[in-house]
């Protein structure tokens, strides 16, 4: 020790400069290591800034749809060619409402009826999904048979890619889905403001469709909602529940330190070990059934509570001791401590591990591929317990369609699953940011 | 009731003894060992009523570990146990039938660093006497706070913001918040672990008139590294080398003719 402290005494005289210690060196392996960081961090938001405009311009025209203004005539002719009216409700479910469309749309571009090559073009034109559209308005609404009205019937995938400039014009009009004519009416009802983009809210309410032009992420949207309902309610409680025990009540001894790294071990697990889990346990032991969000929100709440409890515990550590001690040299329980004293102050942390736990399992996929939530999902569940997908399995689906129409869809889901990340995200930086406590 | 009398008889029997107050709390054969660490060897000690007991000595010694036994603080620790008895107006604080949160509102404790909860002022007071019932009304506990406040000589100060943040306040003035918190569920005895080790010179002044005040009422235990602060607030002396106690006596004759030589050693700053 007292060597350290002489030898200055001795080269004193002769000034500091002599000695080398090595300055340079240090500055300059100062100014590396800022630069690799610097370099880092560049790269970094490269990938990022790549990655989101390649999702957002692929996937902004999937917010606008393009639909046709169609002169509609509710002919009863066609709706109920035998005039049974009320007698025959399945008549009405059953009636050919396409064709209403169709013959709408040929009156508006001019066509002669008679000509059943340029006939069809026109009603190709259209989305099949007008049966559903025309149904039911008339359902709802039995008086407007034998009425003419102006309807925004949706324009088919192909031509919403055509009109979105989306299809390569210059290829031969025989290998391409939207022939020349069709360009030339599309053309034509756009100068006329008949064929127009409008916003697209059925990407927000519809449910699965193998027509790109009606499908939606709706039922996915549902599905994750519950399954993020299911994890919040079982993965907080028991996450912070376990926590709090093993961080202020449990004795640090084997058993704690076993059970430590097996938690820790657990954040680790392949997310599809834990479908298979799920598969055998929840579906094959237990019986629920497949494609459920019930089973969905077991599994990732049984991903997520590693993160809760990890995240909580980290809180619950960062809570100065002298708190503790404060509150028990008054003569507070342990578990007035912990509720009263402990917790609330570790409380803007454990909201955002759990915001961040959720935030991951909303974005999880292979679990729920293994216990048949990759369905195809028409109807809206009304429960947890009826079939639904979720947001990165409907992004998954689509993902694997060839037309050009889901191409866009696809990036259009996960511009909507990438929000919901960044609002959970937002919000646990606010939470964090508006709670936290120095001390 | 059988605590009260005992502690008469004892009252007695210090009565009669000398001139000196009675025992509040005795320690005897009091051992505290860390897991295989051996903390405190054999430690007799009295504390006397209505007197402020100062613990001195070399960092390590065990003088904390002894003040945390007599409100049982060590038993939140991990692997410490404490063998011996240490006894509060007779009863053995240790013994089953005491229950902790009972032992910690009648012996309350100020620690080193000023911690009060990060809540307004008036919780911060408040807090002791809501967990032990102590308050039937609003009414009843803004008298509490007011009082210990007072007390604490530090109402005046804070009156005007009673709902402000109490980690707003200065060092001293948190520390003093500190004293308020305990006084407020009314202990009998006071433990301060280096009460003023955080403080300026003024607030340290103003920490040690209140000790010197609050004497009056409670009985005080205080742990100090400052020769000075002991001298000025206590009137017993207890030095500590070791985890053992070297020896223990009127503060007077403790500073100016102590019996052992590292005493002698510790106080004239010798070492430690």
């Amino acid at each position: 020790m007292s060597d350290a402290v002489t030898p200055p005494a001795a080269v004193a005289g002769t000034g500091i400069q002599k000695r080398d210690i090595g300055i340079k060196r240090r500055y300059a392996a100062e100014r590396r290591f800022r630069a690799y960081g610097l370099i880092a961090i560049a790269l970094g938001m490269l990938f990022l800034a790549a990655l989101l405009y390649t999702v957002i311009s692929k996937g902004y025209t999937a917010f606008q749809q393009t639909a046709i203004s169609v002169p509609v005539t509710f002919s009863e002719k066609i709706i109920d060619p035998k005039g049974e009216g009320a007698q025959n409700p399945q008549g009405l479910m059953m009636a050919n409402y396409p064709v209403l469309a169709r013959n709408g749309l040929v009156k508006e571009l001019g066509i002669d009826p008679k000509n059943k090559k340029l006939v069809s073009a026109a009603g190709k034109m259209l989305s099949a999904g007008s049966r559903v559209q025309l149904r039911d308005m008339v359902l709802a609404d039995p008086s407007i048979i034998g009425k003419t009205l102006p309807v925004w019937i949706l324009a088919s995938g192909d031509v919403d890619s055509a009109f979105k400039g989306q299809v390569d014009l210059s290829v031969d009009q025989a290998r391409r889905q939207v022939d020349d004519q069709q360009i030339a009416w599309m053309n034509q009802l756009a100068k006329d403001n008949i064929l127009v983009k409008r916003f697209n809210t059925g990407l927000f309410t519809n449910g699965a469709s193998s027509r790109a032009e009606t499908a939606g992420v709706g039922v996915a949207i549902i599905g994750s909602l519950y399954m993020m309902g299911i994890v919040l309610v079982l993965a907080l409680p028991i996450g912070v529940a376990a926590s709090i025990y093993l961080e202020e009540f449990a004795p640090k001894n084997r058993w704690t330190d076993l059970i430590e790294v097996n938690i820790n071990n657990l954040a680790a697990v392949p997310s599809i070990v834990f479908g298979l889990l799920g598969l055998a346990v929840f579906i094959n032991f237990a019986g629920m059934p497949r494609s459920a969000s019930l089973v969905g929100g077991l599994v990732l709440s049984l991903m997520t509570l590693p993160t809760i409890i990890i995240a909580t515990r980290a809180a619950l550590k960062a809570v100065p001791p002298s708190i503790r001690a404060a509150a028990l040299g008054l003569g507070a329980s342990r578990t007035q401590m912990v509720f009263h004293h402990v917790l609330p102050l570790a409380a803007p942390g454990v909201m955002t591990g759990t915001i961040i736990g959720l935030a991951q399992a909303l974005g999880e996929t292979a679990p729920l591929l293994l216990i048949g939530m990759v369905a195809f999902v028409v109807g809206f569940p009304a429960s947890p317990m009826d079939p639904a997908t979720a947001l990165p399995v409907q992004i998954f689906m689509w993902a694997n369609e060839a037309e050009r129409a889901f191409v866009e869809r696809t990036s259009g889901a996960i511009i909507i699953l990438l929000g919901f990340l960044a609002v959970m995200n937002i919000t646990a930086i606010i939470l964090r940011r508006r709670f936290e406590r120095r001390w | 009731m059988n605590m009260m009398s005992e502690a008469a008889v004892e009252a007695a029997v210090g009565a009669t003894a000398a001139t000196q107050p009675p025992i509040k709390m005795q320690g005897r054969l009091v051992n505290v060992s860390y897991g295989d660490n051996q903390a405190l060897f054999d430690v007799d000690l009295d504390v006397r009523l209505h007197q402020v007991t100062a613990l001195i000595g070399p960092s390590g010694c065990g003088k904390s570990t002894f003040l945390r036994c007599l409100n049982r603080m060590n038993d939140t620790i991990d692997g410490c146990r404490v063998k011996g008895s240490i006894t509060l107006d007779g009863a053995d604080i240790y013994d089953p039938s005491i229950d902790v949160v009972e032992l910690r509102a009648n012996v309350g404790m100020v620690f080193q660093k000023p911690n009060p909860f990060p809540k307004t002022i008036y919780e911060n007071v408040a807090y002791g006497p809501r967990i032990h019932g102590l308050a039937t009304g609003k009414a009843e506990m803004d008298e509490i706070v007011e009082t210990s406040l007072r007390k604490a000589g530090l109402f005046e100060e804070v009156k005007d913001r009673l709902q402000s943040a109490g980690t707003g306040l200065s060092g001293g003035q948190q520390q003093r918040l500190c004293i308020a918190r305990a006084i407020a569920v009314s202990p009998e005895v006071i433990l301060m672990d280096e009460p003023c080790s955080a403080l300026d010179p003024i607030a340290t002044a103003k920490v040690e008139e209140l000790i010197d005040e609050l004497r009056v009422n409670y009985t005080i235990v205080i742990v100090t590294h400052s020769m000075q602060q002991a001298a000025r607030v206590s009137q017993r002396t207890a030095m500590f080398h070791l985890g053992r106690l070297v020896e223990e006596g009127a503060t007077d004759k403790m500073f100016t003719n102590p019996d052992d030589q590292r005493t002698q050693d510790y106080i004239t700053g010798r070492y430690g």
